[in-house]
């Protein structure tokens, strides 16, 4: 029983990794470049989600959007002042440049985050907050329910989004070959920008439910940037349903793992897989 | 319609164009002709605003379309079947030759746009919700033509489509580039196989190591000596007839 109760709680929490990763995927498969401050994109979303509670009172679930609505703004700023010009190389130097600028930003939203709400750990303690689904022995906690739904429901969302808005279609044709979507008339740097901003987004929601259902620090950026690199190492590129997957499998492996081996070890089965991946596929990541 | 002028291109130190100069009026078929590396391809580039040249003017529709984004230029009605097809091989027939008419120019007649392409080429109606990298290459080089036709372009620039085609798929494709130029659209191909398109084109020219070291009307190029010694083989036989075999 207790097995069966870690991975329910490991499959509630690898919901949230296949969003975070669905927002580095997306940065990634399209600018071909690799945001290594992902993780702190989601740890300010937290601290959004958590000041709109503290300060107005808002419920994290009318946070949301705000947040969302925010992280999006500050995505395209975050774009205009760094990355286009990252994007200006050739798709093989970008890797190279994204790393320094992505680890300068972290380094800087770290900073921030110390001086502006202190290295203490946060989370929103609603007064929902200890409701518990009861099944015979298993307890679900109901609002890392909630979130792993709400991840869902935001990955399926940005699905529909690529599959059928006109610029989402842009995107997706901008990840295959920049070229040819420019030579049919798309502006590949718009696409580059709205790719980034709804990755930003995505990042903003993802903070706004580890901040309810878990807990936040200055330090958690490095943490989740690490987890959503190796769900998209695990499910490739391409696919936000499959990356939503790729999540949950990491979510269920660690759980088994501590399980197994003693809590721990919970960290260590991300970098098994990544590994493990890595060998199976030699060319890596970064193969097309 | 376009005009190229001393144009120059490099690639890093290596000059790849130095100072190619030719025009495709209104209405015309133009053979663009010559080996492997002789520039054809980074002419393109330059002409479709993938590559900037380092010196020359390009004019289209009397307009200098030099540092103007690859959009900006397929927005004013200029489109290209790219070397290679460069098909978007993860999405369906339908999505790419959607996506061909994505300029707000050419979105208005996105409907009536892709009609018109399952006309001309009814196996994609059959195939439109097939994955276009799983289509034969004849296929493929249709959809890219296809999708080149959805940007309502004024001037279609053809990029060696009919390269590891069988001569069948070659023969329907060298038609429709004809019908397509019947139907008002000038035509700059650049084609391997040139007998065939020199028979297809109004005029040719033959770039060689980045210049033009020849051109004229289609006609007059077949019977050119060099032209049949460098292009056709020493024992090209007459025109109309099928080159021998290597
Ligand atoms: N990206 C590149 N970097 C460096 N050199 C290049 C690049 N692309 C082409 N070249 C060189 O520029 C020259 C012209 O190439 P280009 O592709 O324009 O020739 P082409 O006439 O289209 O040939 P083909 O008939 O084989 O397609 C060649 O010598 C080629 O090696
Ligand atoms: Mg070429």
């Amino acid at each position: 029983m207790i097995l069966v109760q870690q991975l329910v709680l490991g499959l509630l929490v690898g919901g949230l990794y296949g969003l975070a990763a669905a927002g580095l995927s997306l940065v990634f498969g399209v600018l071909k470049v690799l945001n290594v401050a992902h993780g702190e994109l989601i740890m300010l979303g937290g601290y959004g989600a958590f000041w709109l509670w503290v300060l107005l009172g808002f419920d994290p679930l009318l946070a949301l959007p705000l947040v969302v609505a925010g992280a999006l703004a500050f995505g395209v700023l975050l774009y205009w002042g760094l990355f286009a010009f990252v994007v200006r190389a050739h798709e093989e130097t970008r890797i190279k440049n994204s790393l320094l600028i992505g680890f300068g930003l972290a380094l800087a939203t770290h900073a921030l985050a110390v001086r502006l709400w202190t290295a203490d750990e946060r989370s929103i303690t609603t007064t929902y907050a200890g409701a518990v689904l009861s099944l015979g022995p298993i307890a679900i906690p109901l609002v890392r329910l909630a979130s792993l739904v709400l991840a869902f429901a935001l990955i399926g969302a940005l699905h529909l989004l690529l599959q059928r808005w006109r610029w989402g279609r842009a995107i997706r044709a901008t990840a295959e070959d920049w070229e040819a979507a420019a030579l049919t008339g798309i502006d590949v740097r718009r696409a580059y920008l709205l790719a980034f901003a709804i990755g930003t987004g995505l990042a903003g929601a993802a903070g706004t439910l580890v901040s309810v259902g878990y807990s936040i620090s200055p330090s958690i950026g490095l943490e989740w940037t690490l987890k959503a690199l190796i769900v998209v190492v695990l499910a490739g590129l391409g696919s936000m349903l499959g990356t939503f997957v790729g999540g949950l499998v990491l979510g269920l492996a660690e759980a088994a793992s501590a399980f197994a081996f003693g809590g721990p070890y919970r960290e260590v089965v991300g970098l098994v897989i990544f590994l493990a991946v890595l060998v199976a596929r030699p060319r890596g990541l970064f193969a097309r | 319609m376009l005009e190229v002028e001393a144009v120059e291109a490099a690639y890093g130190p290596f000059l790849a164009l130095s100072g190619v100069t030719l025009r495709v009026g209104p209405g015309e078929i133009v053979a663009l002709l010559g080996p492997n590396g002789a520039g054809k391809t980074t002419l393109i580039r330059c002409v479709t605003g993938l590559l900037v040249p380092r010196a020359g003017r390009i004019r289209f529709g009397g307009a200098e379309i030099v540092g103007l984004l690859p959009h900006a230029i397929v927005e004013r009605g200029l489109a290209v079947v790219p070397e290679g097809r460069r098909l978007f091989g993860g999405m369906t027939v339908e999505e790419n030759l959607d996506l061909g008419a994505f300029t707000p120019h050419a979105r208005a007649g996105l409907g009536r746009g892709r009609e018109r392409i399952y006309e001309i080429f009814p196996i994609l109606r059959e195939r439109r919700r097939q994955l276009a990298g799983t289509l034969s290459g004849g296929q493929q080089q249709m959809v890219a033509i296809g999708r080149a036709l959805m940007a309502a372009p004024r001037l279609l620039i053809l990029d060696e489509p009919s390269l590891g085609l069988a001569p069948r798929i070659v023969e329907t494709i060298l038609g429709v580039i004809g019908e397509i130029n019947r139907g008002g659209v000038s035509i700059l191909l650049v084609e391997q196989n040139v007998q065939a398109a020199l028979g297809l084109a109004h005029r040719a020219y033959i770039l060689e190591a980045g210049r033009v070291a020849g051109e004229g009307s289609g006609p007059a190029l077949l019977q050119d000596p060099h032209v049949r010694r460098a292009y056709l083989g020493p024992l090209a036989s007459l025109p109309g007839s099928r080159p021998p075999l290597p």
